[in-house]
């Protein structure tokens, strides 16, 4: 994409899927994501969020951070940037990785997608091409941005497959989660992956920006057929804490971003250490996370169910009702589908282990006035919300 | 004949919070200033009708919060308002616009580089982290590395602590940036010309270095560890020119007791069985004080305004080469209209804040060049802000006055001594640079003042109009400020401090050397301290 010195009369970039939020838009709540406008809220959040969950959301992913790697040495180069091992990832298939600093401190995490041989797309949070850059040093691979290049819109919930089938991209029954197929919406090519941040049956579809409004159109197109709405970030934000999907940058800080001394996490502290691999030879970070794995664990970000239904925002951490302070809620969501408070904690490991009680002392208003309220929370290692049909293929059918 | 408990000498911002903290401990203190008007380098002066120009210093971002809260500033009438969107005019048709929005930001550096957009965030949070280290010492005395004394070690210990905190890689780090040069360090992050020639341009602002010299990029660092309101690295335009902070200063000190006398200029300090026991004045006159503070420069104070017989050996010699060149010129111009910059678009957001003509880094680098050689650079570097487009009390409506920061031009030419002629040949370079990014610009300019180091030397008595009262340098730093051995105020004649720039922590509208300076004398005259602690945003 070629920027002009009349950028600025937007100061953010409008997707291509843009003038179809305004259409929707009767929130008019905006918000900025990697510097392009995106809804916050299209219309109404309960909707939204039931979309997802029940039948179908579409989501703009555009502003995604989206690098082509590619060359003979984009495999060791991937290999030696992530602590995932990726030797045996195969075209057409997706990853979730997560990659380090050489303080084993977490960058930030992303998928990779192996489009073909010696060719993949990295997606991530955040700006990365400075530190993707300064990693390929000595390797034989070609980085690009594509993040401007590329559309991306996700289209997340049970009926999903089935909207997507109506809407004329066939031959999509057969693709397994975190599979790659390059398809067709009638006449144009759709690169379709089955991946999401909702924890939900899902796709993701990448396209040329200039065929973005008539995949678009396609899609809501079968809308007498099925319910389809548009959905914003805040129904996202709920969608991934029940599906236990962390966020770089908002639930613990990036390492490159992180300005103080121990503000920064290693991928254990996340929570992340089933995406490193200590075993599979050399890559960034290795050393400083093989001596942390030797250490007791000091912290951990720590999914928690918060009793009550008090809506839990930022709050403290004790080990006891009254007791001493040991972590931080980092994003917490009301759930609909569970009834339940469920958030993310940085909680302080004692002793190596997690402390055996967890309140957290809640600050909420009625009616604008202040109450303040002790919690009992109880930790949970699997994803709050894991529906069994998400992983069916094929999908079911509506 | 009167006799005070202080004499500060110099009305500079320095000098007037030193007075100010002085009064507020209860001491009987009298100004002596030796220009008509107060304020130093920190003055707001109407030399055209209806123009009030800042003549020297032209933005603000150091000024100690904790002090401008403490002195009550706001009500005394200094108000600092953020300047936005700064534009940078590379040598041929490239520009690079700042936004404050940081999406805005992003997308404007990715148009020169992607990588350079993305390299930004880490330049900033490792800035972030250099600052916030050494904005911690800035309202405390330096530690003396050779004393045994609880308070050098106490503060050792806290300095260590605050070091320590870094973490062990920035701890190396931290170390290095010390000593390197801008373009050095500048290299670790961008590889856009324009813009490392934008982020080097404040390692240069003030010192006889270029971006390529080492110890520019501390300077660098120096330039952009303020804030405003939180918001490290932002630059403020005090309403009414830099004169206001002076005049608020004033108005805190006068409401304390101090007395300011201006056209008392202080021929010299007078000393008496090894103690300072007053001043002669220009005129004749004789003022006596129990102490004699100089806000003047340290080659000033200990080569002009005293005996060399009064000095411990060795003293005059360290200041006579105390380092403090000259390095820069200003052109204050009244213009009749805002200016046009080609290659700018229409947009609220920039073209109302400031303008750096940097060109490259080798540009720069040649305009070093010249001044090496003893001429002012044929192709200078130009800080450029225009005040009027925020604060309406500096021009006439719809009219503007605009601060030109030139660099190089020597205190002293190759070819002889400055004469008004040279003096204006330097201006009209300076318009002719601008004439190239802004076609027409001269027919806008209504009246005109250029300063070379020389004007600012005779003017304000900034030796070599060295605008930090010495180069800020490592072996002029800190505990070294202004001499070895002399870095906590007290001077080597008995009773005799020093509360200016040449003290730690240095140059810039900071206040912070006069408030140290009081601190330490009222622990030497047994009275308690009235200098706030200062406030931290990384706590």
């Amino acid at each position: 994409m070629k920027f002009d010195h009349t950028h600025f009369r937007q100061a953010l970039l409008r997707t291509p899927f843009h003038d179809r939020f305004v259409e929707l838009s009767t929130t008019e709540e905006w918000m900025a994501w990697n510097t392009y406008k995106v809804p916050r809220v299209v219309d109404k959040l309960p909707t939204e969020y039931f979309a997802v969950r029940s039948g179908c959301a579409v989501m703009d992913l555009t502003p995604m951070e989206k690098y082509r790697i590619s060359g003979r040495g984009a495999r060791d180069y991937l290999d030696r940037l992530v602590t995932r091992d990726i030797s045996k990832l195969k075209a057409g298939r997706v990853t979730y990785v997560v990659w380090c600093n050489d303080e084993g401190k977490v960058i930030d995490d992303g998928t990779v997608f192996q489009l073909g041989e010696n060719d993949y797309r990295l997606c991530a949070q955040h700006h990365q091409f400075d530190w993707l850059l300064m990693s390929a040093r000595g390797f034989d691979v070609d980085i690009q941005v594509e993040t401007h290049d590329v559309a991306a819109l996700a289209v997340q919930g049970p009926t999903s497959w089935s909207v997507l089938a109506a809407a004329g991209i066939s031959n999509l029954e057969q693709l397994k989660p975190f599979g790659i197929a390059d398809l067709r919406c009638g006449d144009i090519p759709v690169t379709v992956s089955r991946t999401g941040y909702t924890g939900d049956l899902g796709y993701e579809l990448w396209m040329d920006p200039a065929n973005a409004l008539q995949v678009w159109d396609a899609i809501f197109s079968v809308q007498g057929q099925y319910d389809i709405h548009a959905m914003g970030l805040s129904a996202l934000e709920m969608v991934r804490i029940e599906a236990g999907f962390i966020m770089p940058g908002f639930d613990f800080n990036t390492a490159e971003a992180t300005i103080r001394n121990g503000y920064d996490r290693s991928p254990f502290e996340v929570g992340l250490g089933w995406v490193v691999n200590l075993d599979k030879g050399h890559f960034t970070g290795r050393k400083a996370l093989l001596a942390e794995k030797s250490r007791p664990a000091k912290r951990r970000l720590t999914k928690i169910v918060v009793d009550g239904n008090k809506p839990v925002g930022e709050a403290f951490i004790y080990d006891g009702k009254n007791g001493k302070q040991t972590g931080e809620i980092k994003c917490a969501t009301w759930s609909p589908i569970l009834k339940a408070n469920l958030a993310l904690a940085d909680i302080e490991f004692i002793n190596g282990r997690l402390p055996a009680q967890l309140w957290a002392r809640i600050d909420y208003q009625r009616e604008l006035k202040w109450h303040s309220a002790w919690a009992e929370c109880h930790s949970h290692s699997k994803p709050f919300y894991v529906p069994e049909y998400r992983s069916a293929t094929p999908p079911m059918r509506y | 004949m009167s006799n005070y408990d202080a004499i500060v000498i110099g009305a500079g911002h320095n000098g007037l919070t030193n007075a100010a903290y002085l009064a507020k401990a209860g001491l009987n203190v009298v100004v002596l200033e030796k220009n008509e008007y107060i304020g130093g380098a920190a003055v707001s002066r109407e030399l055209h009708e209806g123009w009030k120009y800042s003549n020297c210093s032209y933005v603000c971002s150091m000024m100690r919060q904790a002090l401008h809260r403490d002195l009550d500033l706001g009500r005394h009438g200094l108000l600092l308002v953020p300047y936005l969107g700064t534009i940078n005019f590379g040598d041929g048709d490239e520009r690079l616009f700042s936004y404050h929005d940081e999406q805005a930001a992003h997308l404007e550096l990715k148009r020169h580089s992607p990588h350079d957009a993305d390299a930004m965030h880490r330049f900033q949070s490792d800035l972030t982290r250099y600052s916030q280290l050494i904005r911690k010492t800035l309202l405390r005395t330096p530690p003396d590395p050779t004393s045994l004394r609880p308070r050098d070690i106490m503060e050792f210990l806290y300095l260590a602590k605050q070091f320590w905190k870094l973490g062990e890689k920035e701890i190396y780090e931290y170390v290095r940036f010390f000593t390197m040069s801008a373009a050095d360090f500048l290299d670790d992050y961008f590889e856009n010309d324009l813009i490392k020639a934008a982020m080097a341009s404040p390692g240069i602002i003030g010192t006889a270095l270029g971006v390529y010299s080492p110890g520019s990029s501390y300077i660098l660092l120096h330039h952009v560890m303020g804030d405003v309101d939180g918001s490290i690295g932002a630059w403020g335009l005090a309403r009414g020119g830099m004169g206001a902070i002076s005049a608020a200063l004033a108005g805190a000190a006068q409401e304390h007791g101090a007395e300011i006398r201006t056209n008392a200029g202080v021929q010299q300090v007078l000393v008496k069985n090894g103690k300072a026991v007053g001043v002669v004045l220009e005129n004749g006159d004789e003022v006596y004080a129990r102490i004699v503070v100089s806000n003047l420069d340290a080659k000033r104070t200990f080569t002009r305004i005293m005996e060399k017989n009064d000095l411990p050996d060795g003293i005059y010699e360290k200041a006579r080469n105390f380092k403090i060149r000259g390095s820069s010129g200003k052109v204050n111009i009244a213009l009749s209209g805002m200016p046009k910059f080609s290659g700018v678009p229409e947009n609220r957001y920039i073209n109302r804040g400031g303008q750096g003509f940097t060109g490259s880094m080798e540009t720069m680098e040649r305009a070093y060049d010249c001044w090496k050689r003893g001429r002012w650079s044929d192709d200078p570097f130009v800080e450029s802000v225009i005040p009027s487009a925020w604060d309406p009390t500096v021009a006439p409506p719809g009219q503007h006055w605009m601060s030109n920061f030139v660099q190089y031009c020597p205190p002293e030419l190759a070819d002889g001594p400055w004469t008004p002629e040279k003096r204006d040949q330097f201006g009209q370079t300076v318009i002719d640079k601008i004439e190239r990014y802004s076609p027409g610009f001269s027919d806008l300019i209504v009246h005109m003042e250029v300063r070379t180091p020389h004007e600012i030397e005779q003017e304000i008595g900034l030796t070599e109009g060295n605008i930090f009262q010495g180069e800020l340098t490592i072996d002029q730093l800190f505990f070294n400020r202004p001499f070895p051995g002399y870095g906590q105020y007290r001077m080597p004649v008995r009773n005799l401090y020093m509360c200016g720039s040449s003290t730690h922590p240095g140059g810039g509208v900071s206040s912070a050397c006069g408030a140290n300076a009081a601190r330490e004398i009222l622990i030497d005259l047994r009275r308690p301290n009235t200098v706030p602690e200062d406030d931290f945003y990384d706590e």
